[in-house]
């Protein structure tokens, strides 16, 4: 196993019903990188994260996080993970929400206050989520997860929907989280966010095309962008079947 | 079970309430109409008084609090389970003892306030004839609204919608309405009504109102023995509802 790891998936399945939503899939992710994991909407995506998170009943394989399995209580306060529908209360305040969360992790108030900032949702903090924008409250839910500055941030989607300039300090604000040692996990569907990542899991219909950083993947499947790269996996797999 | 974050769980709980002012003024200002319209529909002949608002008064107020705290507590639990937010506080420290005691404290905490004013208004104002100690009322009305936010979120579990949550009021609390003496004695039912009867935690919740309000006794707070031991039947139920509730929340789900 490698060294430095924060998540370790071997060979895992997880089947929903009917389908099989991930596919005999591996990969590690370090400490101080983004990772991101890019695929068509309903690919696993989600699934896949939830299982990193261990709220995911799988079906066969391992996830290991910071060296214990996922989902293991000694890693409640520090995985931060932010679902694509807002998990907060709509009904409170943006500060009501972070005190909230903030009490349940026994961090303090400063904390709180702090990942307000961070998500740069501080002029908005004593309104009601409910009244907020998409965007707004899908930030309300990232500084929730920003909370007690986790080992592993798992965030399925977060910059959908966003104003490009607030995209771009995010995937900043991702960055310099990385920068202090955290492994940070992004999902997108949107393909020209991935030269944003320091890694990529391509990832297709619950299994992995490719694992490598965008300028390798870009080099080794002879295209300009990831999009056109996605393609020529796709085609190659398809080819070689 | 951390009691920092059971306090967090009641105090959001709370704050959460006191923002949507509507249903906080029902939820004080509804069982004070309905206790009223009760003593008005008996009002005028003596007998019929005693008959009436005096017999019915009481069930009643161990009825309003069950009723209302089931409710709230489906309907809420249910929004907590389909927004992320229950999944959310599952994966932080927080324990299923936690947030099912948050909400309980929480509840039980609006249904001492709630039963306090409609007891306070049926003793002054509508003039209810009580036996033992007011105040004995409204120790069996918290009982029965914590027994009202246990079954409430154990019943959540079980719809997906908040229409479904709803109907489990006529599935889960009319049957006990019929059941647990306010309309007929309970010993003048069929025997085999009797007997599930007898197997019915709002029965014994409104088996100690009557006693309280009908009769005094030596056991502590100058009422009946039976009244404790009703109570107890009733919380026991209560813990029980929390217990298989605790069993439906799961931390992985499919």
């Amino acid at each position: 196993m490698m060294k430095n790891a924060v998540v370790e998936v071997d060979d895992l399945v997880v089947r929903r019903g009917r389908v099989l939503a991930v596919d005999s899939l591996s990969f590690t992710t370090a400490r101080g990188q983004v990772t991101g994991l890019l695929g068509p909407s309903g690919c696993g995506k989600s699934t896949l994260m939830r299982a990193v998170v261990g709220v995911q009943v799988v079906t066969s394989g391992s996830v290991r996080v910071l060296g214990v399995p996922a989902g293991d209580p000694l890693l409640r306060d520090r995985v931060g993970y932010v679902t694509q529908a807002p998990s907060v209360y709509d009904d409170l305040t943006v500060e009501e929400n972070l005190r909230f969360f903030a009490r349940v992790l026994g961090v303090d108030r400063r904390e709180a206050r702090r990942c307000v900032e961070a998500v740069d949702l501080a002029a908005a903090s004593d309104q009601v989520v409910g009244r907020l924008s998409g965007g707004q409250r899908s930030r309300v839910s990232l500084a929730v997860a920003l909370l007690g500055r986790p080992e592993l941030l798992v965030l399925d989607e977060p910059t959908v929907g966003l104003d490009p300039v607030l995209r771009r300090d995010l995937w900043a604000m991702f960055h310099d989280l990385a920068d202090a040692g955290t492994a940070v996990i992004v999902s997108s569907h949107v393909m020209d966010e991935a030269e944003r990542c320091d890694r990529l899991l391509l990832m297709r219909a619950g299994r992995l095309l490719a694992e490598d950083t965008p300028d390798a993947l870009l080099e080794h499947t002879r295209t300009h962008d990831v999009e056109a790269a996605f393609l020529a996996l796709v085609d190659g797999a398809g080819a070689a079947a | 079970m951390t009691p920092r974050i059971t306090l967090a769980v009641a105090a959001r709980v709370l704050t959460q309430l006191h923002r949507d002012r509507r249903t906080l003024a029902m939820l004080l200002v509804l069982p004070c109409l309905i206790l009223t319209l009760l003593w008005w529909m008996f009002e005028g002949e003596e007998a019929a008084e005693a008959a009436g608002f005096d017999r019915l008064g009481p069930a009643l107020l161990a009825l309003i609090p069950f009723v209302v705290m089931f409710l709230v507590t489906s309907v809420t639990t249910l929004r907590e389970r389909s927004s992320g937010t229950l999944e959310r506080l599952l994966a932080m420290p927080t324990g299923k003892g936690d947030f099912l005691s948050g909400y309980a404290l929480a509840f039980g905490l609006v249904a001492a306030v709630q039963s306090a004013v409609a007891v306070a208004l049926s003793v002054t104002v509508l003039d209810l004839d009580v036996a033992g100690p007011d105040w004995m009322l409204v120790v069996v009305a918290v009982a029965d609204a914590v027994l009202g936010t246990a079954l409430g979120l154990f019943v959540s579990a079980f719809a997906r919608t908040e229409f479904q949550a709803v109907q489990f009021m006529p599935a889960v609390v009319v049957p006990q309405i019929l059941l647990c003496g306010l309309f007929l004695p309970r010993e003048a039912m069929p025997r085999v009504l009797e007997v599930v009867s007898d197997l019915l935690p709002l029965s014994y919740a409104v088996d100690a109102m009557k006693a309280v309000s009908t009769t005094t006794g030596s056991a502590l707070g100058g009422v009946a023995g039976e009244v404790w031991s009703d109570l107890l039947v009733v919380l026991a139920f209560a813990l029980a509802a929390l217990v298989l509730g605790a069993a439906t929340l799961r931390r992985r789900t499919a």
